[in-house]
Order: C-alpha cells, then structure tokens, then sequence
C-alpha cells in the first residue's frame, strides 16, 4: 500500500462514520486520560495505513441489515455495537476510541464481497466484525486475505476452513455437535436418529460430522432418516409423517431461518410431544425462539455454547447492558453473544500485540484469553484462530429461554478439520 | 460523406456516432482516470449487468418479449467461467490436505471422490469460452422453440421465465457436491496462469468488459438498424400483420431471445472474472428481476439508455446503500414505480423529449432518420 | 411388511399423508385464490402478492397482542377476529394501491409487475421499519395448535382443519361471487370487453378497484391462516410468490376449476414425492414438471376461450 498517513481522516463528511458509544462518553471523560494514545505513537502502531489516528481507530461491521438474513443478523449487529461502545467507555484501545463504519451485505454475497472492499481498501478498517451466514464468508475471504484485513466472524459453522485473516468466535461444527450426541445417548439412551436440515453446505456438514459419530462411535446407534429442504421451505408435514414411521429416539434437526418457525409449528400440529419425543437442535437460539414460540418448542433441546440464561456474573452484567441498550425485551443468542466476544478480541489482542497491523494481529492471537465472556472464560486456539469453548445444552421453555442441563467439564479444542469426520 | 451518414438505412446516424463516442470516452477515459480502482472494479461489475440489459433492449424493448429469467443466463455464462477458474484454481498441490486433492474444495467436503463428468471439459479454455455463450444459447434456443411456436407471450412467457430462475437456484443449490450449492464457486485466483486478482488484472479487466460491451452494442445497434430490426418492432408493434406478411414471427423471436442469452452469458463470464466468484445469488428472481430494471430506467427502447441506466441505478444502489442503508429499499421502490408511471421511456425518453433538441440543432441536422424508435405503448402490443 | 414396516403402521400414515396432501392442496388454493382474481380476472401482475399475505399475518399479529393486552379471557377468539381485520386491511390496502398504481396501467401489464415490484421492496421495508427485521411470534389460541387423534397412530393437526375449512369458504364465496352474483357478471364483462363493458353503463373503475381489493384482502386472509404454519417476517412474502404464480399459471388464468386442479395436481405431486425423495429435490422435480407441461400445454390446464 503506497500511501500511509498516519492520520487519515474520513474522506468524506457524508459517510456514515458512527462514533459509538456517544451515550458513554460522559463516563469515558471522567476517567483519568491515562495519557495511552501518548504512551504509543500512531507511526508506531500503524505502519500498514491502516485508518489509525492519534485518538481513533476505525473499524467495519458488515451485516445484513436488509433481505432474508436481516432477521438473523441484527442480534450480532447490536452485540458488536454495544461491546465497541463498551471498550470506547473504559478508554478505547491503546487509548484510541473506535470508530465505526456500518456495511449493509444485503444479504446477498457478491454484496458482502463488494462492502467488504469497501471497508478495506476504501476506509482501511483496522478490523471488521461481520457476515453470518457461511456463503457470505466464503465470499468476502478471498477479499480479506488479498487485500490483507481481519474479520472477526460470530457464527457456528460446518468448520473446513481456516485463515490467517479470519478469527472465528462462534464453534465449528464439532464443538457443536460431538458432546451434545453423547450426552443425548447416554442420558436419554438414544439409539436412533432422524437428521433433517437446510439444504446448504452448514447442515449437511454438520450432519454428515453427526452421522460419522453415530454410526462411528457410539454404539448400536444408526441413523433412520437424513432429510433437507430448501431455505425458506414452509411445508414440513411429509417429512413429519415420514418421521413418525421410523419413530427416531430423536430427532436432530439443523433447520434454518424462517423455516425453523413453520417447521416447529407444524411438528407440534401434528401431535408430536417434544416433552415425549427427544428433539435436539443445533439451530435454535433464543433469537429464533421469539418467532417459533416458545410454547410450541419447549421441551427441545439445543445445543449450543451459550444462553441467555446462563448464571455467572459476567452473563448477567451483560444481558443487563445489552437490554439497556437495545431494550427490555430483547433476546440473546448464542451467535449474539460469539459476536460480542468480537470487539473484545480483537483489543486484547492489539495490546498484546502492541499495535494495530493486521500481521502483528494474526500472529498475536494465539493464546488471547478474555475471562469477562459472558459465556466464560475463552481463549483463542494457539494457532488454527478458532476458540475454546464449552458445549452446554439447553432445555427449551415456554417463555423462550433455555435451562442448563449440562455443560462439558472442560473447554473443547477447536478442530475445523476434523480426521474421521471428513 | 454526410449524406450517406444521414441515410437512415446506415446502421449508425451521425447522431449514434456522437452517443457512442461519449459512452466510449466516459468508459474508457473518465471513468479510469476519476475513480479509484476500488470504484473502478464496482463499475466494472456494473457493466457486466450491461450486457444483460443490452440483451433486454433487444428482447423487451424492440420485440416486446419480457424475460424475466435473463439471471438465468448470466448465471450460466458465469458459471462457466467459473467452472473453469475453480478447477485451474484446484491443483493437486494447492488442495493437498482434501481427502480427493486435485478436485474443487466443495466437492470433496462433499464427499465426491472423482471430478463429475460434466465439470471435465472445462480444464480447457478454449471449452468455456465457447460453452460461456453457448450453453445459454441453447438453453434459449430450447426454451424458445417450446415457446414462441406456440405462441405463447407477453405475461405467460414472463412469469415462466421467471419460474426456471426458480428452478435453476434451487437445481443449484440441491446439488452442492456439483456446484457449490449457496456458498457458490469461490476462491478463483487466476484465468490461465494469470491472477486476476490484483489491481492491475482488475483494471485490465474493467478495460475488457467496457471494450467488449462497446462492441456488443455495435453489434446490437447494426442488427436493430438492419431490416431484422425492423421487423422486430413490426412484431412488437403488431404481430399479426407481420405473421400475414409470410413471415415466421418464431423464428425472430427465438433469435432475438438467444441473442439476448448470449450477451447475457458473456456478462456472467465477466462478472465472475470481476467479482472473483459466482454463486446462485445472481441466478434467482430477484437479480433477474432487477436486471430489467435496469434496462427500464434507462429507457428499454435505447442501448444507450439501457447502458447508462444499468450504471446509474447501481451507482445509486451502493452509494444508498452506504449512506442511508435504511432507506435505500424505499429509494429503488420509488424509483421503479416512478419510471413505470412518469416515465415510461426511462432515461432515455427523457433525454429524447429534453435534451435531443438541443443535440439536434447543435449537430445542424433538422429531421429524424427514419430508423428512429420510438415506443409507442410498448406493452400493450405485446400481450396480443 | 414393505420397507420394514407392518401394514398398520403403513395404513396409518397413508391416511396422514393422504391429509398432509390435503393440507398442502388448501395452502396452496389459499395463496393463489387472490392471484386467480387479480391475475386470472384483470391480468394484472401483482408482485406484491406475497407482501400482502404478510400484511395480513401482521395484522393477525397485531391483533393477538391487542387481545393478550385488552382482553385475554376472548383470547380463544381471537385468530377469527384477526382474519377478518387481515382481510379488511390487506383489502383496503390493495384499493390504495389500485387508485394509486394499477388503474394507470391497464394498457400495460408488463409495466404492472415492474411497479408492484417496486411496491413489494416498499412494503418490505416499511414492515422492517415498523416490527424489526426479527421475526415476529404470533400467539395463538393453544386449541388451535393441537392434533386430534383419530386413531392411537394417526393424528390430524387441528391447524390443518382450520386452513381447510377456510379456504373451502372462500373458494365457495369467490365462486359465488365471481360466477353467480350480478357484481361477478360486471367484473367478467369488464374482463372481456372494457370499452363495451363501459358503454352499457358499468362502471368499470370501481369494479377494478373492488376486484383488486378482494384479491389482496385473500391474500390477507391467506396471510393470517398462515401465522399457524409459517414464518411472519418483513421478507417472508417472497417465498410465496413463485409457488402462487405458476399455481395460477399452470391452471390457467382466467378459469376458477383450472386454479383449483392446479393447486391439487401440484400438491399432491409434491407431498408424495416428498415422502419419497428428499425435500429440494422433490421440489425441483414437481417444477420441472409444471415447465415441462406449460411447454406442451402454454395456456395451462385449463383454458378459457375468449377472444382477445
């Protein structure tokens, strides 16, 4: 990159350059200017043009805030909004506040590659938290890795992948998946499965993982039924009918968006119990809750690394913050949550590292632990950029959230390629 | 000179060499030198949607046949290309750690352990070149013989069109162990040995695209100019009468169709060359949709109207998008419903009522060549 | 004993999926009733189609909460309030929109589906605008989201009966309406023969716009029977289109029987088909299928004779 001033400024009055955290300014100026931003000159933490100042650093968030996958994506959003606010309150990062340029993907992928561009080349964000769904990943990577940024990604994901310039903060498909089966065989004595999922690569990775393991290594298990539909698809009363004949001990369903919601609706029409029938999702989340119902999912369980639910106190601070923020009757996700871990990750790891470049990030962030995660402690895998995490499995409520019915002892290593699950 | 100029039967006017030569100095001139290369890429893509909505001034405009499936075909050209870039991109050495090394990435997640037999041709160049606007031709060709032979129009031809763009996204993304499913081919690196992905390759790209656009609507305009083009219009304008005059309304149809395949394939090649993957996104009803469109705001009577509205709308899209992302679905809402109730012509009527004028006398040229088409309630003679 | 499984247990679902056949015939009836209007009377193309059964699974919605916060003891009641508000909203909402947008447009009704696209990306974002781009939950009456049980194996979602029934009535009153009432001959005549229909003395104006407003009121209605099966959010409108058009399309404008033996051929084609292969693919299948017959048979299946 030819150019490098070190105190690039927005080129244009027009563009949305969002200071976040106005409402927390306040506070930020009663603390003690701990005089950081003098403690580190901008040429020294920035020597790859990135938009760095003396007292802000800019950052992108690139999501859908517009077509079929803003439903999914505004919780992510929100949760990067408040944890960048949050960091800006205590005194930014190496004393700079972040500065936010919002993208929308539009949910459409040649969109998300184009936006991502954008936030690199054009506005040379130091670091951008965005996309959702696999496809648009896929996409903006190549961008990412030619044009040398850094993307902290929130969601759970069929893993097969790993990148310099991308951190993954949600679980690949093993972390998911593999404790959850062993659970549901052993405390539910489960020996039969029904997978049905999305027609995309996230599910059929995912149950392929679950069909390895299955018929791999739990024993006397088998799997009666594999099944997917289009992404939108609204009629499920076939497939239903199809499994109440090989009457699985449980279903398995990785069904997303809003055919989640005609989905559950229509397994409870059809007088299926999931008090009496184990059905265990790895694709429901409080979010998604809110549009099925809760009373026609309770009684199913999800697996996921997170719920609102969860009692520990960093949890609690920050399901309080983001219902201040976003109001009193918003929902956390599990994907909500991996998203906020984001912003946080990514300042510990500048100060790890000692300054902003994007080599010094990718190398630093082995190793990076933030113990405040609302899900607990976590930590950046020494060097595939996934995260440790614990497996939890929720049982749904009626009022749309879950209770902890197990969590693994330990922090599962992350494991995008798995050997004998490919 | 001037006067053979001004014969109406030549394919260009003294007039469409002065609207050529601006369209040709913005795109290739201003546009290079005004833009940096990341806006530059941007109207790069743009233009690839060009070559669709030169395809539909054709199609729509001069003959009145609506398609609403023309994603269909940029979807296969690109993906023609892009079959070709994901297998030059997949060397043994480059996906050594796959299960199957030396067959594309979303195969092997998918368990295919050989290359299917459909994706072996496309290690050639000289295959996908061909195949880019081939295959939607053929396709075209299929569609239009069950089609026009039948005599099936207007709003049944649309919404049937717009039906294989149903069938195409969801054939697509069903079969992912052949095509990638939703995620699409991604991760193309290089056509030939040459990467593409670097500034320069973008800019010689962006060059590529405008050269070849440029050419296709020479070609375009010497086929509306040329007494195809007229009858086109006649058919448009009343189909009947044409038919009685012995000739086969069909077979004008189905060429004029295939045409628009073609351009439209060719825009899907470059746009995969451009953006660096292709994927069923760019297939379904919304981007087909859209592409018309484009071709409606500029005027779906003129290429150069169609050229400037295909840019202009996308300009539009991604700076709304950018500065007001909230408000930028109401903003393309208003704006089709607005050239559809005031301005039925587009840009293109706009420039024809306003500026034309002016133009005219400037150039001192005092008649309209007779060639000139003008719509004249475009739509109502085409569900007859 | 076929495929392992005992005859009992093979009958059972027979019957079950003979229902979810059924079911599936009333979805589709239901979404393409107010299309088959629009489209098959006016030949208006009407993209918005789809946002206007959202506007009414809103409305049904809005109405559930109004009920949960005012008056949750008629709770049990409230989905039959909702459906018809959803109608009278989607309805008037659709004479705004004949008024505003269609009536310029007789003359061209491809310039129609570039406006009424250009309506659903505003519509869309006025929903998004208004609930959030989250989805919404609609509460219903707990009765409703129950199964009778026929036998200890087969059960029949109450949902299902419910959207049968409805769509049963309104088939009936379309028909009644269109084919029997001396306002369905005006608005066949208008079809036919504007310019004549005028002279005569009807006028046309007002029978266009009562006619697009009970084709959107439908679709509303639609909308709300479709909170108990489906998704309600700003974008769920689209994923209905595609199936009501080639629904109307594949019948054959114009003709109410053709609509409904479309609606039952496609439905049943596709329920089988999905208890045999897997979801997508049955889905490509059914799709290829209609194309490949609107390629045999382009009028559809059933045609009306009228001289254009």
């Amino acid at each position: 990159m030819p150019e490098a001033p070190s105190d690039r400024t927005p080129s244009s009055p027009f563009r949305r350059h969002l200071l976040m955290g106005m409402a927390a300014l306040p506070a930020a100026t009663l603390l003690p200017r701990l005089a950081r931003a003098a403690e580190k000159p901008t040429a020294e933490v920035n020597t790859t043009g990135l938009a760095v100042t003396d007292d802000t650093v800019t950052c992108g968030i690139l999501h859908s805030l517009s077509g079929t996958m803003a439903l999914s994506e505004t919780g992510a959003t929100e949760a990067e909004k408040l944890a960048i606010s949050q960091i800006n309150a205590s005194g930014g990062v190496l004393g700079r506040q972040i500065k936010v340029v919002q993208e929308d993907g539009a949910s459409d992928w040649p969109t998300f590659a184009e936006k991502a561009r954008k936030l690199l080349a054009s506005d040379h964000c130091a670091a951008v938290f965005g996309c959702w769904t696999s496809a648009s990943r896929k996409a903006v990577l190549p961008v990412f890795e030619q044009l040398n940024g850094m993307l902290y990604y929130p969601t759970f994901y069929e893993g097969l992948e790993q990148s310099k310039n991308v951190i993954y903060t949600g679980q690949e498909a093993t972390q998911q998946i593999l404790a959850g089966l062993n659970w549901v065989n052993k405390e539910k004595g489960a020996k039969t499965f029904y997978l049905i999922g999305s027609d995309y690569i996230w599910p059929r990775t995912s149950n392929k993982i679950a069909r390895k393991h299955i018929e791999g290594h739990l024993t006397g298990c088998k799997v009666v039924g594999e099944d997917y539909f289009p992404l939108g698809s609204t009629q499920f009363n076939s497939v239903i009918n199809k499994i109440k004949l090989t009457k699985p001990d449980v279903i398995y369903a990785d069904v997303v968006g809003g055919s989640n919601v005609a989905f559950y609706k229509q397994l409870k029409a059809a007088g299926i119990d999931l008090k009496k029938q184990t059905l265990m999702t790895i694709s429901v989340t409080e979010d998604e809750i809110v549009g099925i119902g809760g009373e026609n999912i309770a009684g199913a369980y999800a697996c996921m690394k997170y719920f609102q639910s969860l009692d520990n106190p960093n949890n609690v601070a920050f399901v309080a913050a983001f219902k201040k923020m976003f109001g009193e009757k918003s929902v956390i996700g599990d994907v909500t949550q991996a998203a906020y871990l984001g912003p946080w990750l990514w300042k510990l790891t500048v100060e790890k590292a000692g300054g902003f470049d994007v080599d010094k990030i990718a190398a630093a962030s082995g190793g990076v632990v933030f113990d405040k995660a609302p899900e607990g402690y976590v930590r950046i895998h020494n060097t595939n950029h996934h995260l440790w995490s614990r497996t939890r499995i929720g049982l749904a409520q009626a009022d749309g959230q879950f209770k902890v019915v197990y969590e693994t002892p330990d922090l599962i290593e992350p494991n995008p390629f798995p050997a004998g699950y490919q | 000179m001037s006067k053979i100029v001004m014969n109406s039967n030549a394919f260009m006017t003294r007039k469409d060499v002065v609207c050529f030569g601006v369209l040709a100095v913005l795109l290739l001139a201003v546009f290079p030198t005004v833009l940096d290369p990341f806006r530059l890429n941007l109207f790069g893509k743009y233009i690839t949607y060009g070559f669709v909505a030169l395809g539909l001034v054709l199609c729509w405009g001069d003959t009145g046949i609506l398609s609403l499936g023309q994603g269909v075909f940029f979807g296969l050209g690109g993906y023609c290309m892009a079959m070709y870039l994901k297998l030059e991109a997949s060397t043994v050495e480059a996906t050594k750690i796959q299960s199957t090394p030396g067959i594309p990435d979303f195969m092997d997640w998918n368990q295919l352990t050989e290359l299917p037999y459909i994706w072996k041709p496309f290690h050639h160049l000289g295959f996908a070149i061909v195949a880019i606007p081939l295959v939607p031709v053929v396709l075209a060709l299929v569609i239009g013989f069950a089609m026009f032979k039948r005599r099936v129009g207007g709003t049944y031809f649309a919404i049937i069109t717009q039906a294989l763009a149903s069938i195409l996204t969801i054939l697509i993304i069903g079969q992912q162990g052949y095509t990638g499913g939703v995620n699409g081919i991604t991760d193309l690196r290089t056509l030939d040995g040459w990467d593409i992905r670097t500034d320069g390759a973008k800019l010689i790209l962006y060059f590529g695209s405008a050269i070849l656009l440029l050419a296709s609507m020479v070609l375009a305009q010497f086929i509306r100019r040329s007494k195809l083009g007229r009858i086109l219009v006649a058919m448009r304008d009343k189909e009947d009468r044409v038919r009685f005059s012995g000739y086969d309304v069909a077979s004008f149809k189905i060429f004029v169709f295939c045409f628009a395949a073609a351009l439209a394939g060719i825009g899907g090649a470059m746009f995969t060359l451009q953006v660096g993957f292709m994927s069923p996104s760019l297939v379904g009803i919304v981007p087909s949709i859209e592409m018309v469109i484009y071709c409606a705001v500029g005027g779906r009577t003129s290429i150069f109207g169609a050229i400037y509205g295909t840019l202009l709308v996308n300009y539009a899209r991604t700076t709304f998008s950018e500065d007001l992302p909230q408000v930028w679905l109401f903003a393309m809402g208003a704006l089709f419903i607005a050239v559809v109730m005031v301005f039925p012509d587009g840009l293109a009527g706009i420039y024809r009522r306003y500026v034309d004028p002016h133009v005219e006398r400037l150039l001192g040229v005092t008649r309209k060549p007779a060639g000139q088409i003008t719509t004249s309630d475009t739509a109502s003679a085409v569900v007859e | 004993m076929l495929f392992g499984y005992s005859l009992g247990d093979l009958g059972s679902i027979m019957a079950m999926q003979g229902f979810a056949g059924l079911i599936l015939f009333s979805v589709f009836l239901l979404m393409a009733l107010g299309l088959a209007i629009i489209f098959g009377q006016m030949g208006v193309i009407n993209m918005a189609h789809g946002e206007f059964m959202i506007l009414g699974a809103y409305v049904t919605y809005l109405n559930s909460q109004a009920f949960t916060a005012w008056m949750p003891s008629m709770f049990a009641a409230s989905f039959a309030v909702g459906i018809v508000f959803a109608f009278f909203a989607a309805g008037l909402a659709g004479m705004f929109v004949e008024w505003a947008l269609i009536r310029h447009l007789y003359k061209r009704p491809l310039d129609t589906l570039l406006a009424t696209w250009g309506l659903s990306l505003i519509m869309q974002q006025i929903f998004r605008s208004i609930f959030g781009a989250r989805e919404v939950g609609v509460e219903l009456p707990g009765w409703m989201m129950g199964s009778v049980s026929a036998s200890a194996s087969i059960d029949i979602p109450i949902n299902g009966i419910i959207v049968m029934v409805l769509t049963l009535m309104i088939t009936i009153a379309v028909y009644l309406l269109i084919f029997r009432s001396n306002w369905g001959k005006q608005v066949r005549a208008v079809v036919q023969n504007r310019g004549m229909a005028s002279a005569v003395g009807i006028d046309t104006g007002r029978v266009d716009r009562y006619t697009f407003g009970i084709g959107c009121g439908i679709a509303g209605v639609a909308g709300s029977a479709f909170t108990m099966i489906g998704s309600t959010s700003p974008t769920a409108g689209q994923l209905y289109i595609v199936d009501t058009f080639l629904v109307v399309v594949f019948g054959g404008a114009g003709s109410l029987g053709g609509t409904i033996a479309s609606a039952f051929t496609i439905s049943q084609a596709r329920s089988t088909l999905e208890f045999f292969l897997s979801g997508s693919m049955a889905q490509v299948v059914v799709l290829l299928a209609v194309v490949g017959i609107l390629m045999l048979r382009p009028q559809g299946l059933f045609v009306l004779k009228v001289r254009r």
